[in-house]
């Protein structure tokens, strides 16, 4: 699903160059729920956005679902984004005069979606994320656990390939953080890639595979078996 | 194309224009007051424009008058201060001569250059008034509205020196009695009886007689008062495609080789130019709407421009926003798009309730000023001036929606979301 090779990325400070990712080499099947751990400035959330397209890699390649993704124009991006990508992130990022219903409908109104299927995958979304009765009600108007899942929903919408979360769990509390983590174990158990930012330990142990991240490589990648976050909620 | 028609679009649009209202508001208001000055003041330009006009409805715009003085040079063996006097062979001779000059009326009077008004009698009532011996050709000049039932002098009184005459409104008040028809009673005018042919209406605005002159036939008055071939002064009309500057100046030169006038002579002659008057009164009206239109689309320039500034400030409000559109999938057009039509649609609300107000404020002013004696009409704002000023603020709109447009495009994504 998601193949790089030999990633390399550095931001420009001035006139000094930081070099953040020093040769990444990457793959991820179909299905696989992965947690990228490391600590602050290991290059994990420039990993994730480089994946998520919003961000331009400077070397090595990038293949997503047999698609390579290099050059792309802005417009490009943005139809590739909508098509393929979901992303979660970890202030939720909702708009906050649409309800909860018009969030999650958004990227389908991108997608040119007609307006009555656009409300009614919304809703089925919103169902599914167990936050169906609150459709109409505005961010402002909901819990931070139930905003992270209105975001999942959202995510889930365009029906991407893989959906991309930054830390979904990191300005939540720990019931909370369970309650979006099984769900996002129940939406990887239909079949769905996921990759989660995180720099949390029982959150990454909740995922099949790790990789580790420090100072712009990869130090470690195994498999693990997975937590169950049912057992705490 | 689509784009514009999508319900969606407009749902988005409303969705973020809504979300800070007082703010959407005040911008209107802006952009509202920039038009409302337009229409305004271009309507009261225009009203004034009617008003001059309607001043100078009942007299020939083009004519001028001339009346002999005394020179003030020697020529030709005559010595200074030789009183003139026209004479009605003038006539003739400045109608050949100058073929610019479309009408002549030689006036004779009484009671108006320091000669004293005739003693009018009828029955028991009486007054002094203004006498003017005049030929038909005059009502081109100077329009008469005369009263149903009557008529202002004709030929056949011209050529038979009938003794009948035009009065005013006011010498009907003055010598007859209410409900009375004046129409074929008689007066006594100084010694003669008159038989009464006509009463003519004051004419509203610019006009050369009172509401007291009295009319008779120039050959009766010359007959009565012995004055021979003597004219007091000559009403002229120019064509209307003729500068009457120039035929004003035509007529003193023949005048002055008429009755043999040093040419340089500028005394001899007084004149004075109607039209020029009116040039100068149009000018100033002309004026007046190119004003009205400078500051009404400065005005409007300023409004759109603050639409332009508060859409910047709402941009980077909402740079977090813009980037999460971004991150789902709005392509770079998509977002320009949504922010041009919320500055256009901004733009064309505010510029229909400022039409709207400014239309209402001018029917308000021209109600009120009605009744008064204000050189001020029927002010109206032409449709091409409204669609051209609406057509602007869709331009302007469209400009000025591109700065905050291209600044949320410029944005990347990343960099959106980073911002907390």
């Amino acid at each position: 699903m998601i193949e790089i090779k030999d990633l390399h990325k550095s931001y420009k400070m001035g006139s000094n160059s930081l070099h953040v990712l020093k040769g990444i080499n990457f793959k991820v099947e179909e299905g696989e729920l992965v947690a990228i751990m490391g600590s602050s400035g290991s290059g994990k959330s420039t990993l994730l956005n480089i994946l998520g397209m919003l961000d331009e890699l400077d070397q090595g390649t990038y293949t997503l679902d047999g698609v390579p993704i290099k050059n792309l124009s802005e417009t490009k991006a943005a139809q590739y984004r909508n098509k393929f990508l979901g992303f979660i992130f970890q202030s939720f990022n909702l708009i906050n005069y649409k309800s909860a219903a018009e969030n999650v409908a958004l990227p389908l109104y991108y997608q040119k979606v007609p307006r009555k299927e656009r409300q009614e995958k919304a809703l089925k979304y919103l169902e599914r994320v167990g936050l169906k009765p609150w459709a109409d009600h505005l961010p402002s108007e909901l819990s931070g656990g139930q905003k992270q899942r209105v975001a999942i929903a959202r995510a889930m919408a365009a029906e991407p390939k893989v959906l991309l979360a930054d830390e979904p769990t990191g300005a939540l509390d720990s019931k909370t953080s369970y309650e979006v983590m099984d769900l996002i174990q129940k939406i990887n158990d239909d079949g769905n890639t996921i990759l989660v930012v995180t720099h949390e330990e029982d959150i990454a142990h909740m995922c099949k595979r790790i990789v580790h991240l420090k100072d712009g490589i990869i130090v470690e990648d195994k498999k693990v078996e997975q937590v169950r976050a049912a057992q705490y909620v | 194309m689509r784009f514009i028609f999508d319900r969606n679009t407009w749902q988005e649009i409303f969705g973020s224009i809504g979300k800070n209202k007082t703010r959407t508001i005040i911008t209107i208001v802006g952009v509202l007051w920039g038009i409302f000055i337009y229409i305004a003041l271009s309507g009261a330009a225009k009203g004034m424009d009617n008003g001059f006009e309607k001043v100078f409805e009942s007299v020939s715009m083009n004519s001028m008058f001339v009346w002999g003085q005394s020179t003030s040079m020697p020529y030709e063996g005559f010595k200074t201060g030789r009183p003139m006097q026209l004479k009605l062979g003038d006539v003739a001779k400045l109608e050949n001569r100058i073929p610019e000059i479309n009408n002549i009326a030689p006036r004779i009077t009484l009671g108006n250059f320091g000669t004293d008004p005739v003693f009018t009698v009828r029955g028991q009532k009486s007054g002094s008034y203004p006498v003017n011996g005049d030929y038909p050709v005059y009502t081109k000049i100077a329009t008469k509205k005369i009263f149903d039932g009557g008529r202002f002098i004709n030929d056949e009184d011209i050529a038979k020196a009938r003794k009948v005459c035009v009065i005013g409104e006011r010498n009907v008040q003055e010598l007859f009695d209410k409900d009375e028809d004046p129409i074929g009673q008689y007066i006594r005018i100084g010694d003669v009886y008159f038989q009464v042919v006509g009463v003519h209406k004051l004419s509203q605005g610019v006009s050369f007689d009172s509401d007291a002159a009295i009319f008779i036939p120039f050959t009766t008055f010359r007959k009565l008062y012995n004055t021979g071939d003597n004219v007091d002064y000559f009403c002229i009309a120019a064509y209307d495609d003729v500068d009457v500057v120039q035929v004003e100046k035509d007529v003193k030169a023949l005048l002055k080789n008429i009755h043999r006038v040093n040419p340089e002579d500028e005394r001899a002659f007084g004149s004075f130019n109607l039209g020029e008057m009116f040039t100068r009164v149009s000018g100033f009206a002309k004026g007046m709407t190119f004003l009205s239109l400078v500051v009404g689309i400065a005005t409007i320039l300023a409004g759109v421009i603050g639409i332009g500034n508060i859409l910047l400030i709402s941009v980077k409000e909402r740079t977090k926003e813009l980037g999460v559109r971004r991150a789902l999938g709005a392509t770079p057009r998509e977002v320009r798009s949504q922010i041009i039509l919320e500055s256009v649609f901004l733009t064309m609300i505010a510029g229909i309730m400022g039409i709207i107000l400014g239309a209402g404020v001018l029917s308000i002013i021209n109600s009120l000023t009605k009744d008064l004696d204000f050189p001020y009409t029927n002010p109206t704002v032409p449709i091409p001036y409204v669609l051209g000023a609406l057509l602007i603020m869709v331009v302007l709109g469209t400009l000025i929606g591109l700065i905050p447009a291209q600044r949320a495009v410029s944005i990347k994504p990343i960099d959106a979301l980073r911002e907390e």
